[in-house]
């Protein structure tokens, strides 16, 4: 059970949270412009990084805000969370 | 008895009385059921379950696997319980637990025939066979054994959860233990030690040492009187740390109540601890392993480490004559104990020879020691020898044997590390060449292992480990650790052992005398080798195939030589075999300590009432649950059956005039100067140029071109609309929505919020619908060229606010009435009324989904599954040619253009009162050959008393090109209904009705 520090209310319980996948996946802005293969990729391939993953979370339960959370897959580490449109912060692997 | 005449941890001048299998037992204040029992020479305390063999007591704590016992009766019965750490109290009652008909009296020795059906893999091998031989060994099963019973009453106690933050949860308060919690509280951390046992000390309470220039015990005492008063350290007895997650997230079980009897509790019986630590220190100690010889289930084989543990803590002279069976030096401290109790002991040392201090001393002490010697098998029931046989060298037995009459046989074949936190913590271990076990490795959460849980097996060694690691965590923690010094002891034997897991016994190791690994689910070497054999190789297949660790004791005492003997098998170093996965409790914790303060008579999850929901009650409405929402489900007359409600309930609707509950629809307001646009992007069709006061259907796809809810949704104004959900759709569709447009559409001026709750939506529908509305609502004109179909007005009941819908999910003329929750009722009870001339009838949800498959309206999650598109639903009018919105580009993508794709169609089986199964397969052929293709399946299906016959909805390959086929629909009784594809529209075709 994760502590989630939300950008927007502070430290919460994870029952309060709900993921919502990888991070920084934006929609193409013309989708016609793009391949069945690239938009296939833009639809279901995703990171699956043992280390460091950028995600996005929804604080379902609280203040229903989207924003993204730096954690690593294997210790579970919360490194850093922070607002839609911020940019990433910088990863070592 | 066997009580010593002096000596121990108990308090004498208490005696307690508490039944054993109906007879009265006397234990004093601070024994265990365990030691109580062995104080009175009772040995025999259950069978095993499979083999039923008798057990004894082999260990001292957590790891036992044979002394449980059902504690209590009736309500207040508790399963399972460990003798070995369950204090007794006056009055307790205690029952063994695989004992039919009785401990003693064998009847199930026939079971010796029976279990040679019951190899390794029993169960796997049965379930293969047919079912009903399954059903004669179950029921033999459960009669002979079963592991313990279940109360059959509701649980007259209450428990509490708590939260708790700390700087640094130190878990167990042995020697490593009260060192780092005194290491951490002087250096101002604030600090949680828990310790699963009655009181603090860990195996200081078994040991004769000296520490700090006091016997171990009065340390003992000083270290927590010194920890009491620190007002930053919160000290935890009876409190087993059972699950440690993710982000230093642990959890822990304390047993307020159970060493009291029933009539001295007070408060809750247990409480669990949840508890978010910076830093943890694990201090979980070691548990010892046996060397496994024939016949080592025998009562009167026991755990080198309980023994001394018995002698010192339980003053309890626990034989006559004992034999210690080892293969490292630590051992010999048993011997020490059982001479200075009295017992004559032999010790057989597999090794060909030892020196050192703790060696000398008992070389000193003239006590016999056999080196090069192996115990090969016990003798008796309770033992009443031990065999002895002299190895030539490793692994090979000489010629002759030695019998040496005993009542006691302890062994030690070294200490296994409580690594099982370590492990829940995502940690990794490595084998440790020198000391034979594993070890901690790699961690990844705050976090230090400390003392012998480290593979530190000395005390000298434990005092200073822990010191270091309480000040380096509250170091950790922000602290500033104090200088402390490690106390003296006198126990500074460093720990030598040889590998030896099991007494040679030939080159067939699965014949002869068993050796037991797992006593509590009766797997011996034999049961390893067989499923080497069979070619189960990872541990972790083995573990499943023999049920080596299945137990409630998940085999603490016998896992880590069952992987050494498989490694045997395999001809593997143990390193590569590796263990299997250690997962939360490291004991068991009862449900009710889980459930917390919610056990009770109602569930957790909440229920949803509409604001109708007693008026439904009072009218006989049987209920369906759909999400948390009670919804009507059909209103039964009389005693009729729901297919004859049913047909009642749509045949009024059709013909004169029903209503129905709408509110469990999700509403949601869209309001905002771009929430047209928004909705542009939401949904597929296009919703800049709806009029205000009118409304729209709409389908919304996810981004792969999949239908993932639909609804009706209205403009309120110009810049506020009003959007219906399904029922189940209706929080995840605002997460969607609110998902796009916090993360891709920011400059979007959209505000949501849900309403679902806010209104009560009665739906009247059919023909004299419009004179049922326009006689309640004051304020509207009902006429039907100025309140068409597809529009929205507003109006008033009895003065109160209404906003009336004319949208329709049954094909007929039907109003929607909503209303402040708060009048919902009233505005329903006077629709009713008006009604009451048409004979206006109450539906539910099953005359709802009749009614609107009559029409073909599909259901999203029911006709559709999550591969489902618009086109396949035969409905691209729904779709925008002119702008881009979520999932549109998908639905050009190759797999969605193809062809094969299941379409919706609809399905007349051929004989009219057949209704098809829902979920029914589709074929061409009434074949059958093997395989089938399978073409498509029914999604809906209902007998339609309106059409006069029954009606399906399918999804079919190629379903468009297919009307006037005939296809069959499989059921599970091997029949084939054959059946004619059609459209999926049965009744009103032309849709005039609801245009009325
Ligand atoms: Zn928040």
């Amino acid at each position: 059970m994760f502590l989630i520090p939300c950008p927007y209310c502070g430290e919460r319980d994870e029952s309060e949270f709900s993921c919502a996948g990888e991070a920084h996946i934006d929609r193409p802005l013309d989708p016609d412009a793009l391949t069945d293969e690239q938009w296939g990729d833009y639809l279901f391939h995703r990171k699956n990084p043992k280390g460091w993953h950028q995600e996005q979370w929804h604080h379902t339960a609280g203040c229903r805000r989207y924003f993204n959370m730096l954690r690593h897959t294997v210790s579970y580490e919360i490194k850093a969370v922070y607002k839609i449109g911020e940019p990433a912060p910088e990863i070592e692997q | 008895m066997r009580r010593l005449a002096d000596g121990g941890l108990i308090d004498r001048n208490q005696p307690v009385e508490f039944t054993f299998d109906g007879k009265t037992v006397t234990g004093y204040k601070g024994d265990t059921i365990a030691s109580a029992l062995l104080a009175n020479d009772i040995k025999l305390i259950g069978r095993s379950w499979k083999y039923h063999r008798p057990r004894g007591i082999i260990g001292d704590g957590a790891e036992e696997p044979n002394a449980l016992f059902q504690v209590e009766e009736g309500a207040y019965t508790t399963p399972n319980v460990r003798g070995t750490q369950a204090e007794i109290y006056p009055g307790m009652v205690v029952n063994s637990t695989n004992a039919w008909p009785s401990v003693k009296f064998d009847l199930l020795s026939v079971f010796g025939l029976f279990a040679r059906f019951l190899p390794a893999g029993f169960y796997y091998k049965t379930f293969m066979w047919p079912q009903k031989f399954w059903m004669f060994y179950e029921h033999m099963i459960r009669k002979a054994s079963g592991l313990g019973e279940s109360p059959r009453e509701n649980d007259p106690e209450h428990y509490e959860k708590t939260n708790a933050h700390c700087d640094v949860l130190v878990v167990g308060a042995g020697a490593t233990g009260l060192m780092a919690a005194l290491a951490a509280g002087r250096a101002g951390a604030r600090v949680i030690l828990a310790d699963e046992q009655g009181a603090f000390g860990g195996r200081l309470l078994s040991e004769a040492g000296i520490v700090d220039g006091q016997p171990a015990a009065s340390w003992v005492e000083q270290m927590v009187s010194e920890l009491q008063n620190m007002p930053e350290v919160r000290l935890l007895k009876r409190s087993t740390v059972f699950g440690y997650h993710d982000q230093n997230y642990l959890t822990i079980a304390e047993r307020i109540n159970d060493h009291q009897s029933i009539a001295e509790r007070q408060g809750p019986r247990e409480k669990v601890w949840r508890v978010r630590a910076k830093q943890v220190v694990l201090a979980t100690g070691a548990h010892e392993r046996p060397i496994l010889f024939g016949h080592n289930d025998r009562p009167g084989v026991m755990l080198a480490s309980a023994v001394s543990t018995y002698i010192n803590r339980y003053g309890i002279k626990p034989a006559n004559r004992a034999v210690l069976y080892t293969n490292n030096n630590a051992a010999y401290q048993a011997a020490l104990d059982l001479d200075a109790a009295g017992v004559a002991v032999t010790i057989v040392d597999c090794r060909s020879d030892a020196d050192s201090a703790l060696v000398n001393s008992v070389k000193q002490r003239k006590i016999q020691i056999l080196f090069n010697h192996v115990v090969a098998e016990a003798k008796g029931a309770p033992v009443s020898a031990a065999v002895v046989k002299q190895l030539v060298k490793p692994g090979v037995l000489a010629a002759g044997e030695k019998i040496i009459n005993c009542d006691l046989i302890a062994s030690s074949g070294g200490w296994n590390p409580a690594i099982h936190l370590l492990a829940q913590s995502g940690g990794k271990v490595r084998w440790d060449d020198a000391q034979h076990c594993f070890v901690p490795d790699l961690i990844v959460q705050q976090q230090r292992s400390a003392g012998a849980a480290n593979g530190s097996f000395t005390l000298a060694a434990c005092l200073a480990d822990g010191l270091q690691a309480g000040a380096a965590a509250a170091t950790a923690a922000g602290h500033t650790a104090v200088d402390l010094t490690v106390p003296a002891t006198d126990q500074t034997e460093s720990f030598v052992i040889s590998e030896l897991w099991r007494s040679p016994n030939g080159p067939k190791p699965w014949r002869g005398a068993k050796q037991f690994i797992d006593p509590q689910n009766d797997v011996s070497v034999a049961d390893i080798f067989l499923a080497a054999r069979e070619g189960f190789h990872s541990v972790e297949h083995v573990k499943r195939y023999t049920a080596m660790g299945f137990g409630t004791d998940q085999g603490k005492v016998g896992n880590i030589a069952g992987m050494a003997v498989l490694a045997e098998a395999l001809g593997q170093p143990i390193a590569s075999v590796g263990t299997t996965t250690f997962r939360p409790n490291y004991t068991p914790v009862t449900f009710g300590a889980i459930a917390g303060p919610e056990i009770g008579g109602t569930l957790f999850d909440p229920v949803r009432k509409t604001a109708m929901h007693g008026w439904h009650e009072e009218h006989g409405a049987l209920f369906e649950n759909v999400g948390q929402w009670h919804r009507p489900w059909y209103y039964p007359q009389g005693d009729e059956s729901m297919d004859e409600a049913v047909n009642r309930e749509c045949l009024a609707t059709r013909n004169s005039v029903g209503m129905m509950d709408a509110s469990t629809l999700g509403k949601i307001e869209i309001v905002g100067p771009d929430a047209a646009e928004f909705l542009n992007r939401i949904y597929t069709n296009a919703w800049t140029k709806l009029g205000i006061d009118c409304a729209r259907y709409g389908f919304m796809l996810g981004e792969d071109g999949m239908v993932m809810d639909d609804g009706v949704t209205i403009r309120l104004d110009e810049n506020r609309f009003f959007m219906h959900t399904t029922t189940g759709g209706a929080a995840p569709v605002l997460n969607w929505m609110e998902r796009w447009l916090q993360t891709e559409w920011p400059e979007l001026e959209v505000y949501m919020t849900s309403v679902t709750d806010h209104w009560a939506t009665t739906a009247v529908v059919g023909p004299n619908s419009r004179k049922v509305v326009s006689a309640v609502v004051e304020g509207i004109d009902f006429d039907k060229d100025a309140f068409p179909f597809m529009t929205s007005r507003k109006g008033t009941i009895e003065g109160v606010p209404v906003r009336v819908n004319r949208i329709s999910f049954s094909g007929e003329l039907a109003y929607e009435v909503n209303v402040s929750a708060h009048s919902g009722r009233m505005v329903w009870e006077r629709l009713y009324a008006a009604g009451e001339p048409y004979n206006i009838t109450p539906y539910g949800t099953e005359s709802m989904h009749v009614l609107r498959a009559e029409k073909g309206f599909v259901i999203v999650g029911q006709d559709t599954d999550g591969s489902v598109t618009p086109v396949d639903l035969g409905m691209n009018w729904i779709m925008s040619k002119t702008k881009d919105y979520l999932g549109r580009r998908s639905l050009e993508r190759v797999d969605c253009t193809r062809e094969g794709r299941k379409q919706l169609v609809g399905l007349l089986s051929s004989d009219p009162q057949v209704v098809l199964p829902e979920g029914g397969q589709i074929v061409n052929q009434a074949s059958d050959q093997i395989p089938l293709p399978m073409h498509g399946h029914v999604t809906s299906s209902y007998y339609s008393a309106c059409v006069g016959r029954s009606i399906a909805m399918a999804l079919v390959k190629d379903g468009f090109q297919r009307q006037g086929e005939t296809i069959y629909v499989a059921t599970a009784d091997g029949a084939m209904l054959p059946a004619e594809i059609t459209k999926p529209v049965f009744y009103d075709p032309e849709g005039e009705r609801q245009h009325g």
